[in-house]
């Protein structure tokens, strides 16, 4: 069975969703400013990506494959739909905060990526491992976005404050870039940076090479 | 299966496929409707109760949520109103022209547009005595419009609390109106004075507490200028003249003759 762990766990690191295949960033961005909402995000994502990933390799057999993107997103959008409906049932309160974001879902390229990469080939089994292996690479970066960014911008994680505000007498000053959606962008930059330099395999060849500046050429006239 | 592209599987799997979704999805919608909907209206009744602080008094939610009685009022009047409130629904009244008055630019300080003639109050009585106000105020932030409860004693000019139940402000900075602390700021703070002008406002930066008008100041909500001063202006609207002074005045009297 190594290849299932191969499965589960090389989406974490080597060859994860949002680091190296740089899929499903927007709600990396959007729903990270606090860790409680990014926390029930990871769930929704994760629960979402491995059921259609089994049910979409359930019937890939069957499936025309001119059709098959509709199919893939019809099987998709209605997962999304009940997660957005459980959660409304179940915790209201996030469920605010995350609003469209949930819905959303369905156009995660994650999602669909895996769908079409992966399930489309590969047994009901396999693909749900690989389903479940990407939500977690998907999951590890959100949180660790998710807590940088709630540490940083507001003092807290899961809403304890850790760093005591100087606003309420302590001596941390906020920093409100966090809050702000573009600062998942420098973490997530960050994050790459540190997992190339640390599994140098993912180094893409430059695509191009820097020329170096010509000699400055005095001009004689001006002189 | 060799021949699954043909037109025939196509629209099998096509159609087939839909109606499965849409069952599943329907048996699940109308399984957790119930549930969901319960939950919005337990979440408003948790801010109103929240925002008059009546939970200490009364155990929980729900018996302090029972305690309160709903009221349709007549904004223009000021009066209240034998209206049923079960069928009271905002944004109904919004969409029927006859039911509400749009704002001139001047008049529309909240930046809402539209204000209903018939709104929904809460009311709290202890021992017949009229303890506790609850008003539905709302106005323009910065991405959107606030919708709050504001919870006011019987001397009708004392805030007991401020809530939001929606609003879409930015996290950790205007969404700090949800947080406790600042919820805290609200209480005991005055609305009007002696001659009835509305001096309650949030203040950009901390209250001088040594200042005469410390008790109508609220600290603003750091980097949230623009959040803030929506707050002061949908609460100047709502306490004004076209909002609910002129109820507040007609109780007060009501309190003084009875």
């Amino acid at each position: 069975m190594a290849k299932t762990s191969e499965v589960l766990l090389s989406p974490i690191f080597k060859d994860n969703p949002i680091a190296l295949q740089v899929l499903g960033i927007c709600s990396a961005l959007a729903v990270t400013s606090k860790l409680y909402p990014t926390l029930i995000m990871c769930v929704a994502l994760t629960a979402t990506i491995t059921l259609s990933n089994f049910f979409i390799s359930l019937i890939r057999n069957i499936v025309p494959s001119n059709i098959r993107i509709i199919v893939q997103m019809t099987i998709i959008s209605s997962l999304v739909i009940i997660v957005d409906q459980l959660l409304k049932a179940y915790d209201y309160e996030t469920s605010k905060t995350l609003s469209v974001f949930v819905g959303l879902i369905i156009t995660n390229c994650i999602v669909m990526g895996r769908a079409e990469a992966y399930a489309m080939q590969n047994g009901p089994y396999m693909s749900m491992v690989d389903g479940f292996g990407n939500g977690l690479g998907y999951s590890v970066i959100l949180i660790i976005v998710g807590s940088i960014r709630e540490l940083i911008g507001s003092g807290q994680l899961l809403g304890v404050q850790i760093l005591p505000l100087v606003s309420e007498g302590g001596w941390y000053v906020s920093n409100n870039f966090f809050l702000l959606p573009p600062s998942s962008f420098l973490i997530i930059g960050l994050f790459i940076w540190f997992l190339r330099s640390w599994k140098t395999e993912q180094v893409e060849p430059a695509e191009f090479k820097m020329s170096k500046n010509a000699p400055k050429e005095v001009k004689a006239d001006h002189a | 299966m060799q021949n699954k592209d043909s037109i025939k599987n196509t629209l099998f799997i096509g159609i087939g496929l839909c109606l499965i979704c849409a069952a599943v999805i329907s048996v699940i919608a109308v399984g957790l409707k119930e549930l969901q909907k319960s939950n919005a209206i337990l979440d408003q009744q948790k801010k109103i109760v929240a925002a008059a602080d009546l939970k200490g008094f009364y155990g929980t939610t729900e018996s302090a949520f029972d305690s309160i009685e709903e009221k349709i009022i007549d904004i223009e009047e000021g009066l209240i109103t034998d209206i049923s409130t079960e069928k009271y629904d905002l944004s109904k009244e919004l969409k029927d022209p006859s039911r509400y008055i749009a704002l001139s630019s001047i008049e529309d300080i909240a930046t809402i547009k539209k204000r209903e003639n018939f709104s929904k109050v809460f009311l709290e009585y202890r021992e017949d005595q009229l303890n506790t106000v609850i008003l539905p105020v709302r106005g323009y932030g910065l991405w959107g419009i606030l919708y709050g409860y504001l919870a006011i004693s019987s001397d009708l000019n004392t805030i007991i609390g401020l809530e939001f139940y929606q609003h879409k402000e930015t996290p950790g900075l205007g969404a700090e109106v949800d947080n406790p602390k600042w919820k805290a700021l609200w209480r005991g703070k005055k609305i009007y004075d002696e001659n009835g002008e509305i001096l309650i406002k949030v203040v950009k930066g901390k209250v001088d507490n040594n200042s005469d008008m410390s008790t109508y100041e609220v600290d603003g909500l750091s980097g949230a200028t623009l959040t803030s001063n929506g707050v002061s202006n949908l609460l100047a609207y709502w306490l004004g003249d076209s909002g609910f002074k002129k109820f507040l005045n007609n109780l007060k009297q009501e309190n003084i003759n009875g």
